[in-house]
């Protein structure tokens, strides 16, 4: 399960992911991270039975948690399948079938956003 | 192994006269090299009369001419915008030709002559603007309307080079940075490969010797019946690069097959769905439209160079590339494709429908086009200026284990900002700044060489790279100053920001 996890530095430096595994002994698998100075922003895959574990963990340590079940999303309309997002994504998300149709497996998505501006037709977005 | 004997040659008569009775037997190229397998070649002449290809793909070098008609009063319209995208005036009163890549003047690379083609198709409103300084015949000056293609007198595509043989493949083994190009997002260190073309089903690469594709020609353009002109403007038939130069009327076009796109960072493009219906008159035509993606071959070429003449990293084939992935260096690299194979396929089987149908009828070439055509680069009259010819050759340089201090002492006395840091072969290792210098003044604890504050990851030029290329990198990186070094990496000068000023005040200018 994906779990995007948010929390302000403001208030310290708290070691929140680090604190997490060590405390609840789950390996959390970091997809993408973002942190500048005044915030983070980290996305994270758990496995499916231990996520309310980690949930109720990250949030005692004053992070917000949100349970991700978007992915990208793709408008059928403007998608010509030509696969130019295909060597893009860094996680396989998109690729043939046997008609070379493009087909897409949401869950391996990360958001990372890259095969967005990638796709000439602007068939690809992210919603946050 | 057959004993039935077989004609040698069917003439376009005998081609034609099956599809007005519609018995024609028709497939796609892709599903000729199996039907030559099983029946031979003479089987396959005896069996199949018309052979389709298709293609969809980015196909930049595309537009309209349009015909407006005559305002009341009448104007001589000298420029022309539809939707702010401007189009080509300079073809009598009330004619334009729109190219797909014209930018808007208002929305830049979101919209632009692509985006007015594929509107006009759909069904839209566009917005005419006109603009003349007045004459005696057409005193009128300004014009602004509203117009649909059902309100043009002539929409007529004509794109000046359509559907290449095949394409080069494109990866970007030299650059550090994510390229932005016509055939999409390079990634760094061949982390991917681009491509485009339809192999297999590819006009021209079923008929590589141009026997039976020439001007006259009819053919599928955008889901409407066109027809080819003739050789495309680059083509370059004798290195197995020949396009087409190819029309159509825009009526008839359908967004299924036409499609406006942009490319981050290039500009607009216009995917176009182009097919020709190959007539099997003859062995050699069996034998040509039997290739299959294994057959046809191309080159993956280094993006990362920024020079006409980009390096061969190696040649591949359509199978290759269409596997999902190749082998460069002993690494495995993801493919993406520029171009839609299922769209490629959908063109293929659109047109053996009108054939099947009766709809469309075949015709050989009016005119041959000449199969020893090759391309050449442009001819160059004005020099084009190196770093060399503006670099500065002595400048103040310092070892990677010097004392910070006796850096900030180099520079001051060079009265410079930018100091190479070379190792004791005199190779580039880093660049320290004035700005360097005083970052470790205010955090004296980040070290005390050279070598604990230099930038590692230096951005270089070389003394032949052309000004152009270099300036680039300099805007790129958002730095002022470039170490010029040699084959071997020692330092020979330094480009500044300073330097290029040169070409400006000095002997480059006009």
């Amino acid at each position: 399960m994906k779990l995007l996890v948010t929390f302000s530095r403001k208030g310290g430096r708290e070691p929140v992911i680090a604190r997490t595994v060590k405390e609840t002994g789950v390996l959390i698998n970091v997809e993408r991270a973002h942190i500048d100075s005044v915030a983070g922003e980290v996305l994270v895959d758990v496995p499916d039975s231990d996520s309310d574990l980690v949930c109720s963990k990250m949030r005692e340590f004053g992070a917000t948690v949100r349970i991700l079940v978007d992915s990208v999303r793709r408008d059928e309309d403007e998608c010509v399948d030509c696969g130019a997002c295909i060597s893009i994504c860094p996680k396989d998300v998109f690729s043939f079938d046997d008609e070379w149709r493009l087909t897409l497996t949401e869950e391996r998505c990360v958001l990372c956003g890259k095969c967005v501006p990638a796709c000439p037709h602007h068939a690809l977005s992210l919603m946050q | 192994m057959n004993d039935k004997k077989y004609f040698m040659q069917k003439s376009i008569d005998l081609i034609n006269t099956r599809i007005r009775d519609g018995n024609a037997r028709v497939v796609t190229a892709e599903e000729m090299p199996a039907i030559v397998d099983e029946l031979g070649e003479e089987g396959a002449l005896h069996e199949v009369d018309v052979v389709t290809t298709g293609t969809f793909g980015a196909m930049c070098s595309s537009g309209a001419f349009f015909n407006f008609g005559h305002s009341d009063p009448p104007i001589r319209m000298e420029r022309v915008w539809l939707n702010d995208v401007e189009a080509y005036a300079g073809v009598a009163a009330v004619d334009a030709y729109l190219g797909a890549t014209q930018l808007s003047e208002t929305k830049g690379d979101r919209y632009g002559g692509a985006h007015v083609l594929e509107d006009l198709v759909a069904g839209k409103t566009i917005e005419l603007r006109a603009f003349s300084k007045g004459t005696d015949c057409y005193p009128r000056t300004t014009l602004k309307t509203e117009i649909t293609l059902d309100d043009l007198n002539q929409a007529v595509m004509c794109n000046p080079r359509n559907a290449f043989q095949r394409y080069g493949a494109a990866t970007n083994a030299s650059s550090d940075r994510v390229m932005n190009t016509y055939m999409g997002s390079l990634l760094p260190n061949c982390g991917n490969v681009s491509f485009s073309g339809a192999g297999v089903l590819s006009p021209l690469a079923n008929d590589p010797q141009l026997r039976v594709i020439g001007s006259g020609v009819p053919i599928f353009l955008c889901g409407a019946p066109g027809m080819v002109i003739g050789e495309g403007t680059q083509s370059s038939p004798a290195s197995g690069f020949a396009n087409l130069m190819v029309t159509g009327n825009m009526p008839g076009m359908t967004t299924d097959f036409l499609r406006a796109a942009t490319f981050t960072g290039y500009g607009v493009s216009l995917y176009v769905g182009l097919g020709i219906p190959i007539p099997v008159v003859d062995l050699d035509v069996v034998r040509s439209t039997a290739v299959r993606d294994e057959d046809i071959t191309t080159s993956i070429i280094d993006y990362g160079v920024p020079s006409r003449d980009r390096p061969v990293l190696r040649d591949v084939s359509y199978a290759e590339l269409r596997s999902g992935s190749v082998e460069i260096g002993g690494e495995e690299v993801k493919t993406s494709s520029m171009s839609s194979f299922r769209k490629a396929r959908e063109v293929a089987a659109a047109l053996a429908g009108w054939v099947r149908e009766g709809k469309m009828e075949l015709f050989l070439p009016t005119r041959h086009l000449d199969t020893a055509t090759r391309v050449h680069p442009l001819r160059e009259t004005e020099h084009v200026p190196r770093v060399r010819e503006i670099m500065q050759r002595s400048i103040p340089c310092i070892g990677e284990d010097e004392e910070i201090r006796t850096a900030a002492r180099t520079l001051l006395k060079g009265e410079t900002n930018h100091l190479p840091v070379l190792d004791a072969d005199g190779r580039v290792v880093g660049i320290v700044t004035t700005y360097d210098i005083s970052k470790a003044v205010v955090s004296p604890g980040s070290g005390k060489r050279v070598a604990d504050i230099m930038t590692r990851r230096v951005i270089r030029t070389t003394p032949e790279e052309a000004v152009d290329i270099a300036a680039r990198k300099l805007e790129l990186n958002n730095i002022s100053a470039l170490p010029v070094v040699d084959d071997n990496g020692h330092i020979i000068g330094l480009l500044s920001a300073i330097d290029l000023g040169k070409l400006f005040g000095g002997r480059w200018s006009r």
